[in-house]
Order: C-alpha cells, then structure tokens, then sequence
C-alpha cells in the first residue's frame, strides 16, 4: 500500500516535464535528521527515540497523504452543507498526522479497526478517495456499495467504522486474539477516542488483552473533546495512556507525524515480540465541530481552534521541516497541492454523479455464502430477493 | 421376508442433548482448526452446566478459553476474532447475560456484512441455554427467542431434541454468519433416541427448515425447544379422544419456515402456537401475523391461538412458577378451544 502511494507520487511528479526542469535544478537533500518532543512513559523503563530520519521520498509521501486527507475532508464538508451527505459526518482535519503516522508505522498486512471519525484512516488504510467519497454521498460506487455510509466503510485489514461509541475495542481485541492464535506474527491497531476512554468495555478489552497477551496496541485519540464535552468534565482521570491500569502506556504528540511513526513502530515492535498489549495516547486536536451538525464553537473557543491551527498545524509543522532541511521546496509542495486538488475534485465530481445504488439490491448481503431468498419490504407485496 | 432377512437392527442409540451438543462441537473443532470455544467456566469447570465436559482437557487453552465475567468484552472480541477470519463460539452461561453484550451480537456481529455492503462476513455462532429452568427467578428466566429472531443478518435456531441439538450446532458452526443458538437447560438431560444417520461426523440439521415431529389432521401446534416435548404429550393425550394433531417443531426461528406452517394449516385448518416466552411481540405473535399474511388464512376454521408464558417477570414460587409457564393442560385447553370441544 506504501509502494503504491509512493509510485502514485513519482508517476504525477513525471507527468509534468516542465515543472520537472525546474524541480530537477533545486538542490534537494536525500534525508534529514529531525528532534521530536519525547513521550510521557507509563510502566516503561524507555521509550521511541528523540530524534528520527526522514528520507525526502518518504517525506513527500506523508505530506501528500496528510493533504488529501486535509482536501477529503474539507470537500466532505462542502458535499455535506450542499447536502449531497446526509446523516452523520464526523471529520478528521486537524488530526491526519496520527493516521498516515500510524500507517508509517506499521506493516499493510497488520489490522486497524477504529471508531466513527473513520474517513482519514480509512484512506491511508488503502481506501480511495472516490470510493469514499461516493459511500458518503450513498452511490453504488461507495467502497460499502452505499449500503453503510460515513461510519461503515470497511477494506483489507481495515475493520471500520464503527458507529457504537467504544464497542470497536473489544473487536479490536478480538482480531489480535485472532493474529495471535494463527501465529502470523501480526498486530492490531485498536483507536478510540477520550469520550469513549470511560466505556466499561474498554476496561473488560485491557483486562483480556493483558491477560492472555494479545497483540493489541490500543490507541487513545485524545483531541480533547468527547463531542462538547471537555475531557475535564468527563473524565476523573484525563491521563488517558495511564488508563490502562496494568498495560504500559505512552503519550504521543499526534500533531508531530514523525512523533507518531516512531512511536508507533516502537509499539508494534512491543507487541509483536509478544509482551501483551500496550497504551498509546495521541494528543491531537479536530477543527471541526464533533459532526457537521456541531459548530464546534459553543464548548469551546474560537481563538482556541486559531491557535491550534497556527502554532500545530500537522502538515504545516512537516512543510517547515523539510523546508528547513532542504528536503523540498516550495514549488514541490505547490505541485502536490495542486495533484491533491485535482484528485479530491474528480473524486468528488465522481461522488456527485454516479447513481445511487439499484433499489432491486436493497435485500442484498444480508447473509454470506447463502442461497438467495426473499427479503419482505414495508408491505407483504413488496419483496426483495437477497444474494449473497 | 428375504429382503429383511438381510438388514442388521442396530439399537438406536440414547444420546442426551448435552452429549449431542458436546458430541457436535467436538467434531467441529476436530474438523477446523479456525473454530474455538470461548465463555465463562467453558474449559477447567467443563462448562457451567457441564456441555463442554472434556474439550478443554481434549483441545486445550488456545481453543477453549476461559474468560473472565466479562460479557460485552469477550462478545466483541469473539465477533471481532470472526471478523478476522476465525470461527468463534461464544459462550453465554445463560442468554440473560447476553443483554450485557447485545450491542456486540446486533451492531457487530448481525448487521456488519450488510453495512460493509458485503465485504465483511462475521462467521460467529453464540450459543447457550435460554428461557426458563426450575426456580432461578425473573433476572435468570427471561426467552430471547422473539428478540434475536427480530433482527436481519441474524440466523436463530431453538433445538428441542439431541438430534436437533447435534445438527443444528454442526450447521450453526459451519455457517459463515452470525448463528444465536437457543438451548434449554431443562433439555441438558433429556435423552433421547439418537438415529444412525445423527452419529456421522457430518450430519447436519439445516437452519430454515422446520420439522413435522407428528403428523395429524385436526389441528397444526407449532412449537419450538422445550414445549415441543409438551405438545406431543398433549397431542398423545388427545389421540384417545380421537383429536389427532400434527405437531411441528420450529427448529429454527429466524429465518422462518412458514411454509411447513402454512402446508399443516391448510390440511388441518386450525393452528395454535406454544412457546415459553412471553405474548407479546412473541414467536407465536409473528406465526399467526404470518398466516394471516399468506394463502393458509383461507384455510383456517378459527382464529389461530397462542400458548405462552404468563406476561410476568418469573416468580420464584413454585405453584407460581409452574402457572407462568405453558403445561400440557393449557396446551390441551386451547386446542380444545380452537377445535369448539
């Protein structure tokens, strides 16, 4: 999955021979060595290192992931007010470096399952752009064919998506219960939020996890809200990588992608050599309200959310360090822009013009591997067959 | 005479239905290495009303685990083990406790692989003794057979008998969706005559298709679990007045075999319905809304009838408890009743 952001990257760059020239002239360096902020440690002697290396490749192609998803989500929240989306959209700009972190971190054949605000993961799961868009505007090329919408989209390895605050842990749980009973030496991602860290169930997942030692590396999204709720209103312990009682925990400047990915290989090594499972908390930050029904502004403030966005900004704080260390250059970025730009606006003319799925499929995938049967619609006449 | 001279009478085999449900789980963790046990006691304590006697000890930690009391976590992790290509089977030590997981078994487990638009199968089965046993009270009596047979993307099945119990966990397990198996702990030790065709590794019962135990012509009584057992003694009682009843055993209750049903009816003419679990919104409730719905209305010479359990939380009591439930006289009673006798 990598590989191919990576050769999408390189095949756009190539596209364009003029812009080309002129890149070719900059003098870029290979790689750079960048200091983080280090981790709050909890039942750890040592923690992910200070410092990493950022290759230009790889720093090109977290840049141009945090993009599309900063552009996916801002163009779902003009879809929504123009009402091609209806229901529920939770949006995730502000917070893409803890996704295409996370995604750093780890290996394509590893599992993610995670809650509601699904769109940015899902994407750097291997989702694309279009297919999401489309599940969102209800149309048959949604990756869930229309049939779930913004909390139920689903991919390889990439379990949702889902909509019950907090139910996605035990689950997540589950699936590294399943990684570690087939041996396969893979781990799983298991995110949630501050508001869902006060679900009983999280607290019956740790237990488990830590009991039978599965290959669960649980992650706090902590962006300070649980919808209009701050977390000091919600919580009597807002130490979240804490919360896990008996599991080590760490907490994570998610603003910092670079903090994100070295933390997170630092976890998945932990879990992959077998120790049980482990707590990992980024501190992170939404600019949109809980949903788009939720201005955002009524629990907390404006000049908060400015601040925010111009002292942490995610992609703004990795544009500065490759600029800094002359990893990039200005008309590099631009030209990723512009390819985001055009990719998100075709995605989204795609969305708002393939047709809703067929009504004769609205029975359909109920059960799987099943003989077709009839399904009974709002009246006893009204019959729709289902296939698997 | 020639022709008998060579067959071979074996004696059918007694088989209670905890030992055939023992037997069915055995023989599918023996024949995929994916399926597992998990529950409360299902392991070291052979399980808490003894059904997985001898798994643990057979198969051992990783396949037969057990957890801690802890519903709604280790519903999910089962239904997210399924997710991730295993084949779990959960445990509940009584479908009471179920309601603290049942956002796992519909949100999770029935309605992913329709929301995912099909990308995501969730091949669980839960399974467990269900309805009322003998004095536990209200909290440890309740039946969910009307509310897991509710939901879409749900398979319900109701064994009555070891061969039902042995086939129908077989296919529950073999099953790629979400399978609620509805056990009876008053059934646990039941034997019952175990036919040569339910000894073999792959017999199977199907889910969907409901049973003619007894064949009659006066009146249909559909029934699932436990008051199958109850109807046939009704119907042999009524056989010396001359009423003979076609008794059918549900089997399974979603999806729905409403054209056994609906057959029986337009030979007989009359239906009653008996279940444990309460009236209202009931097993017994959708039956008849159904045959209303399809051509055996037509056929019927009376209303249809329900036979249930009293609409009161169970109370311990044991005179109150035996009227809170339906006995054969009150089976007796109403087909009296539908028949005008």
């Amino acid at each position: 999955m990598l590989a191919a952001a990576v050769s999408r990257v390189l095949s756009v760059v190539a596209q364009k021979p003029a812009r080309r020239v002129l890149l070719s002239s900059c003098n870029f360096s290979n790689k750079a060595t960048f200091e983080m902020k280090s981790c709050d440690l909890y039942l750890l002697e040592k923690g992910p290192p200070v410092a990493t290396v950022l290759t230009r490749e790889d720093g090109i192609k977290y840049y141009r992931m945090m993009q599309m998803v900063r552009r996916m989500e801002l163009k779902a929240d003009q879809l929504y007010k123009q009402k091609f989306i209806r229901g529920f959209c939770h949006l995730c700009d502000g917070q893409e470096a803890c996704y295409v972190g996370l995604e750093a971190g780890i290996k394509p054949s590893d599992h993610v399952i995670t809650s509601y605000r699904a769109h940015g993961i899902g994407y750097t799961r291997g989702l694309s752009v279009r297919s999401i868009l489309a599940e969102l505007t209800g149309r048959r090329g949604g990756c869930a064919k229309g049939k779930g919408g913004s909390m139920h989209m689903y991919t390889n390895r990439f379990y949702g998506g889902n909509g019950i605050v907090g139910a996605q842990v035990p689950l997540g749980a589950g699936i590294a219960l399943a990684c570690k009973y087939m041996g396969s030496n893979e781990i799983c991602l298991t995110l949630y939020g501050d508001g869902a860290a006060n679900q009983g169930q999280i607290a019956e997942a740790h237990n488990m996890a830590a009991l039978w030692k599965l290959p669960c590396v649980f992650i706090c999204e902590n962006n300070l809200y649980g919808m209009g709720t701050a977390i000091e209103r919600s919580s009597a312990n807002t130490e979240y990588y804490k919360r896990g009682n008996f599991i080590p925990g760490l907490r994570v400047d998610g603003m910092d992608i670079l903090c994100v990915r070295e933390a997170t290989k630092f976890v998945a090594d932990y879990c992959r050599s077998g120790k049980g499972p482990i707590l990992m908390e980024l501190q992170t930050y939404r600019y949109h309200g809980h949903s788009m029904s939720d201005p955002g502004l009524s629990y907390r403030t404006r000049k908060e959310v400015q601040d925010v966005r111009s002292k942490s900004d995610p992609i703004m704080l990795l544009r500065e360090r490759m600029l800094s260390k002359q990893l990039t250059c200005i008309d590099e970025l631009m030209e990723i822009e512009a390819n985001v730009k055009k990719e998100v606006e075709e995605a989204a003319q795609f969305a708002t013009t393939d047709p809703e799925p067929p009504l004769h499929e609205l029975g359909f995938h109920l059960y799987n591997n099943n003989p077709p049967f009839e399904v009974r619609g709002p009246n006893q006449w009204i019959k729709f067959k289902s296939i698997s | 005479m020639a022709a008998v001279s060579g067959l071979v009478r074996r004696p059918l085999q007694q088989m209670t239905v905890r030992d055939a449900i023992n037997q069915g789980m055995d023989e599918e963790l023996e024949r995929d290495e994916k399926v597992f046990l998990l529950g409360e006691e299902v392991a070291q304590y052979d399980g808490a009303y003894k059904v997985s006697r001898g798994l643990w000890k057979k198969y051992g930690d990783k396949r037969i685990i057990d957890t801690p009391i802890s519903e709604m976590g280790f519903a999910g992790i089962a239904v997210g083990a399924a997710m991730a290509g295993l084949r779990p089977i959960c445990e509940f030590m009584t479908f009471n406790f179920s309601m603290q997981a049942i956002d796992q078994v519909i949100n999770s487990a029935a309605k992913t692989y329709y929301m995912s638009g099909g990308l995501q199968p969730v091949p669980i089965v839960f399974r467990g003794p269900n309805g009322a046993s003998a004095g536990v009270a209200a909290q440890h009596s309740q039946c969910f057979a009307a509310w897991y047979g509710h939901c879409p993307g749900l398979k319900v099945v109701s064994p009555w008998n070891s061969e039902d119990a042995k086939g129908l966990i077989k296919s529950a397990i073999r099953d790629n969706n979400p399978v609620v198996v509805l056990e009876n702990e008053l059934m646990y030790g039941v034997p019952f005559e175990f036919p040569a065709e339910a000894q073999s590794k792959d017999f199977l019962v199907p889910i969907g298709k409901a049973k003619v135990e007894r064949q009659g012509t006066h009146i249909t009584v559909v029934s699932h679990s436990r008051p199958v057992g109850h109807c046939l003694e009704a119907a042999t009682v009524l056989s010396k007045e001359g009423i003979e009843c076609e008794v059918i055993n549900m089997r399974t209750i979603r999806p729905m075999d409403i054209d056994t049903i609906e057959a029986s009816v337009m030979k007989t003419n009359h239906l009653i319905t008996v279940e444990g679990g309460w009236p209202q919104f009931g097993v017994g409730a959708e039956i008849c809304a159904r045959i209303m719905e399809g051509p055996a209305f037509n056929f019927l010479d009376a209303p249809a009838v329900r036979v249930t359990g009293a609409d009161v939380p169970m109370p311990y009591a044991k005179i109150l408890e035996d009227n809170s439930v339906p006995q054969v006289k009150d089976i007796i009673f109403a087909i009296k009743k539908t028949l005008n006798i």
